[in-house]
């Protein structure tokens, strides 16, 4: 058992404060989403208790507000997904707004444009809200500094998920409520995991004790260096059996396929021995400890068919849940976008 | 700066009672009649008028709750306010609905509250209670059940403080300077 500090897999040229933090008022001050790890308590209570509301709309009879109607939001993915990209679109829908969606594939991106040009023609199209996936870490900071409108990172490279984990901090806080003191298992790729990174910070923050489970191989070099008085302790187990123990979460991440020709694991059969999360190893944790999995799952790898579905498992609840927390996070940060502000100027002469 | 008690805790309870039996009076009963506060202190107000109503007709109004936050149309003029809370409205489609808020002003929240409403269903009818109606409407909306008129200038301050959501209970106006002087922009009601 060794004490790490999260990995550094942050692009060197990331600046520090694009949003600024939450005043002492607890007043909102934020224009993009990029990352969690600055994220107060006070913020980050402020988007549990919004996606609540949320979550009541989205039970309704006709779940759909005005809130951000004439508002426009282009989710532009340079990667592929089904329920984050349908989960902002989703989110933005039942809140009125006007929702475009870009693939990078089948954009001019294929004819050589640039990502600063492109995010320059979505705003100069009419895009307020940009929702943005990379492969590469950082992507979205850059965006954030080349346009005016606002940014959503929907995942960018090895670094970070943000609104993932907001999404997964929901469903914890569902039913555990709060989670300070609750020991969180997470399970897999952690050396590959944007997931694994952005929940790391907001659970660290609200006091939670994260344990990372994984191969030596799949844990990030240098976990024991770095990012001083960043964090507090994170655990680290390379022995699945002992990481679960008294777990109040099992949180398992895709096994990406292609990293078993990758020289990472010697093979499927083999991870699936040593890390599955099973009825066996789930039997090890607290009695109704949760299930939880960012998806897509490789069912009968990272997670055995039995549990992936089982009467633990809140993998679903996390997709819906993604939808509510996804409306949050749009509704707040356009509360400070510019066309609100540029609005409330010609409200005030 | 001035100021003045306009309400006491005893010229609140008479309010209520009064608008209680007013509301059993024109629906001609309680029966059908389902009361949406208005979030923050419709709340308890409704609350109270919906027991005073079961102490002298002997029915249950159900009473839900409404957060118009993402209903309204002035958000930018009221700052970055992004506080918004859950709504817990019963079924209202065919009923009788009286939305009931603490203070009646431009009417833009009672407009964003109708709209929200109606996402809920087609009620049969909407009616409007309020504690306090303070003038300078700026769209066509009137209440149905008033708890007290007060003639003031948009540049007071009227304050509604109630024991569950306060822990006091008053109703207070804060006159700006110049309209203690007699501003011309005063509105008086009726």
């Amino acid at each position: 058992m060794t004490t790490m500090r999260p990995p550094e897999a942050r692009a060197a040229d990331i600046p520090a404060p694009l949003a600024a933090p939450a005043a002492a008022d607890g007043a909102w001050r934020r224009r993009h989403l990029l990352d969690l790890d600055d994220f107060t308590v006070d913020e980050l209570d402020l988007v549990m208790r919004t996606a609540d509301t949320m979550k009541e709309v989205l039970q309704r009879e006709v779940p759909r507000v005005p809130a951000l109607r004439g508002t426009t939001i282009v989710t532009l993915f340079y990667e592929n997904s089904t329920r984050t990209r349908s989960s902002f679109e989703l989110a933005g829908k039942v809140l009125g707004a006007d929702v475009i969606n870009v693939a990078a594939a089948s954009s001019s991106v294929t004819k050589g444009e640039s990502l600063v040009d492109t995010v320059k023609t979505l705003q100069a199209v009419g895009a307020d809200v940009l929702v943005m996936r990379h492969s590469r870490s950082g992507a979205p900071y850059l965006a954030a500094r080349t346009v005016e409108c606002s940014v959503v990172n929907a995942g960018d490279g090895l670094h970070a998920h943000p609104t993932q984990g907001l999404l997964d901090l929901y469903t914890m806080r569902a039913s555990l409520g709060d989670v300070r003191g609750k020991r969180v298992v997470i399970v897999g790729d952690i050396l590959h995991s944007r997931v694994a990174r952005s929940n790391l910070w907001s659970l660290t923050t609200l006091g939670a004790e994260v344990v990372l489970c994984a191969p030596p191989t799949l844990l990030p070099a240098g976990l024991g260096r770095g990012l001083e008085g960043k964090l507090p302790p994170v655990r680290v187990e390379t022995d699945l059996d002992r990481a679960v123990e008294g777990a109040d979460v099992v949180m398992a991440l895709r096994m990406q396929l292609e990293r078993m020709h990758g020289g990472f694991v010697p093979g499927a059969r083999e991870y699936s021995r040593l890390y599955q999360v099973n009825a066996a190893r789930l039997a090890r944790a607290k009695p109704n400890a949760l299930v939880m999995h960012p998806g897509p799952m490789n069912e009968g790898v990272e997670i055995s068919h039995e549990v992936a579905h089982g009467l633990q498992s809140h993998v679903e609840e996390q997709v819906q849940n993604g939808v509510a927390v996804r409306m949050a996070v749009l509704w707040l940060i356009t509360r400070n976008s510019t066309r609100q502000a540029r609005a409330a100027t010609k409200g005030a002469l | 700066m001035r100021d003045a008690t306009v309400m006491s805790p005893a010229d609140i309870r008479r309010a209520i009672t009064r608008i209680a039996h007013e509301i059993v009076e024109h629906n001609r009963g309680a029966e059908g009649l389902v009361f949406v506060g208005m979030l923050t202190r419709g709340v308890p107000l409704a609350c109270r008028i919906a027991r005073a109503i079961a102490e002298f007709e002997g029915e249950q109004v159900p009473v839900g709750t409404l957060d118009v936050g993402l209903y309204r149309d002035d958000l930018t003029e009221r700052g970055p306010t992004v506080n918004i809370q859950p709504s817990d409205v019963p079924d209202v489609a065919g009923k009788r609905v009286v939305l009931v808020d603490d203070v009646l002003y431009t009417g833009r929240t009672v407009r964003a509250a109708l709209d929200a409403l109606i996402d809920y269903g087609r009620p049969e009818r909407i009616q409007l209670a309020v504690l306090v109606d303070r003038g300078h409407r700026e769209l066509p909306i009137r209440a149905d059940f008033v708890g007290k008129n007060i003639p003031t200038s948009r540049a007071d301050d009227v304050q509604v403080r109630l024991e569950e959501t306060d822990g006091e209970e008053y109703v207070r106006v804060t006159a700006a300077e110049e309209a203690v002087a007699g501003s011309p922009e005063r509105e008086v009601l009726r």
